[in-house]
């Protein structure tokens, strides 16, 4: 583990050099500690995939008490608790007519449209990071099967609650937007509803598992074709 | 509620406070107003709270026509501004009736002025803050920027004396500026040749500057990282990607990304940064962290200490 600046009044703690659901679950346990011993001095955390970022309030404290309190709050990780966050279950609408890069990813790896679906859905995926947009959320990691490289191309406009997989990545995009990753299904769930509390179903370290539902109970659950 | 009615909206108009923290879990940036030393000195003239809501004012053309009575300042770029066609000085409170036409023109120098009434804009806080992120479509009074026909609710809240702040302190807009950095993230993989051109040559802006982030353009700068996962990012982060161009960035910046960083370019020089155009001019040099907040603390006593004139 290794603390390094990243600015004035910020810290990136580096867990590892690659990721795993147990560096994750490290660094959600860190999250824990940090947020449980250092809660005055801390203005926002922004964990992702091996590294912590720690941004911290310069007129409570400064670069080397928070220094001294982050080693404190990193040398005593009990990851046991974090590795099994909660278990949140994803209605996903697969279709062609909603996921319309399914027929490309099961051509690639040379499966049925159906197998594509099955893996899909077949195993929990783990929330490593949220960023990129409100209440987007890094899945992690698809069966090498149905993994697939970015469109060369983005897409101009991606609709909301698409699921998408980029790499070993999947992901429900919680509004519409540009966007490159391969689109296999529409999850009729709001991934971030500012006017309700809480805005995001899931938050890092929980554990998703796609439940795969017809064209009707899609429609049933708000979803818009 | 009454307040400002939006006639022309300008450019780009932000309703911000000092900003949006501890929303990063849900992927949500800071916001908040690029040059926060102009934001705070308006707040502060007029008395409001440090982190009262104003209006960010990019590159100007806005008109407003007043429907109480209230006082307001306009500090940051040197923008010409009329009330009821009369000219009227910056950094310097003024008092509005109901029926007034504020104009605010095109900057000449600097990129954004802030206009502060007395007590703040009123505005439902979301997540924490008023301010207005676009991207995220959160903040402000529709997660926008102002449109015509738009109203600023505010309340009738004149103050007793009026306010200006003596023109030796008020900050100077140029076209270059010298930007403090702190080696950080990354620098590691950048060899020592690359940090010595990096902080030793000059950038120009390019046209692609918002809120998110400034590109800069000169010579190339390269990192030995060969792929890395992305990490969160904090204001005033250096990312140089594969083109060996770098980008600061900002406000309204992703909270992760995974481009190769070599430091930050410290607050006080962002809001610097902010008010540049494009073909203006930057250096980058190296501090240490120490320097750094000692930097911090000279300019929150230097703040603190200098006391305006009464008018």
């Amino acid at each position: 583990m290794r603390i390094e600046v990243a600015g004035q009044n910020a810290f990136i703690v580096y867990f590892a050099e690659q990721t795993s659901a147990a560096v994750s679950a490290q660094i959600q346990a860190a999250v824990n500690n940090i947020l449980a011993s250092m809660a005055d001095s801390i203005v926002d955390l922004v964990p992702s995939y091996a590294s912590l970022l720690v941004i911290f309030d310069l007129d409570r404290s400064d670069h080397f008490a928070v220094k001294q309190q982050l080693r404190g709050a990193l040398a005593n990780l009990d990851s046991l608790d974090a590795a099994s966050g909660e278990l949140v279950s994803l209605p996903v609408y697969y279709s062609r007519e909603s996921g319309p890069d399914l027929e490309i990813i099961a051509e690639n790896g040379n499966l049925s449209v159906d197998q594509v679906i099955e893996i899909h859905q077949q195993q929990e995926y783990r929330v490593y990071a949220i960023g990129f947009a409100p209440g987007f959320a890094y899945l992690g990691e698809v069966d090498e099967r149905i993994a697939a490289p970015r469109l060369a191309t983005p897409r101009q406009k991606v609709p909301r609650g698409a699921v998408a997989i980029a790499d070993r990545q999947t992901a429900v995009y919680p509004a519409v937007s540009p966007g490159g990753w391969n689109l296999i299904g529409l999850c009729p769930t709001r991934m971030f509803d500012p006017a309700r509390e809480p805005s995001m179903p899931v938050k890092v370290g929980d554990r998703i598992r796609f439940e795969a539902i017809g064209r009707e109970k899609f429609l049933k659950l708000g979803g818009e074709l | 509620m009454s307040g400002l009615l939006v006639q022309q909206p300008g450019l780009l108009s932000l309703l911000q406070d000092r900003g949006r923290y501890g929303a990063h879990n849900l992927g949500l940036t800071t916001g908040g107003p690029l040059d926060f030393t102009a934001f705070d000195w308006a707040n502060r003239l007029l008395g409001n709270d440090a982190n009262a809501t104003c209006l960010e004012i990019g590159f100007g053309g806005l008109s407003l026509e007043a429907e109480i009575d209230t006082s307001c300042v306009i500090t940051g770029a040197e923008t010409p501004c009329r009330l009821n066609g009369d000219t009227l000085s910056q950094w310097q409170t003024f008092d509005l009736a109901a029926g007034d036409k504020l104009e605010i023109g095109f900057a000449s120098k600097g990129t954004r002025c802030y206009l502060a009434v007395s007590g703040g804009f009123d505005i439902e806080p979301s997540f924490g803050s008023s301010s207005t992120v676009v991207r995220e479509k959160i903040g402000g009074l529709h997660g926008d920027k102002l449109q015509a026909g738009d109203r600023l609710p505010c309340s009738a809240a004149k103050i007793d004396r009026h306010w200006q702040l003596g023109e030796p302190d008020r900050p100077e807009y140029g076209d270059f500026a010298n930007l403090r950095v702190v080696l950080g993230y990354q620098q590691a993989a950048f060899k020592p040749t690359q940090q010595w051109r990096f902080f030793n040559t000059e950038y120009r802006l390019t046209d692609r500057c918002d809120r998110m982030g400034f590109r800069l353009e000169g010579e190339t700068v390269h990192s030995d990282m060969v792929g890395m996962l992305s990490e969160g990012i904090c204001h005033g982060a250096i990312q140089i990607p594969a083109d060996g161009q770098p980008i600061v960035l900002m406000n309204d910046r992703q909270t992760i990304g995974g481009y190769p960083k070599i430091g930050s370019v410290i607050p006080l020089d962002t809001a610097r940064l902010a008010q540049l155009s494009p073909g203006a001019v930057v250096s980058f040099e190296q501090i240490g962290i120490e320097q750094a907040h000692n930097i911090h603390c000279l300019q929150q006593a230097r703040f603190a200490r200098t006391q305006p004139d009464p008018c």
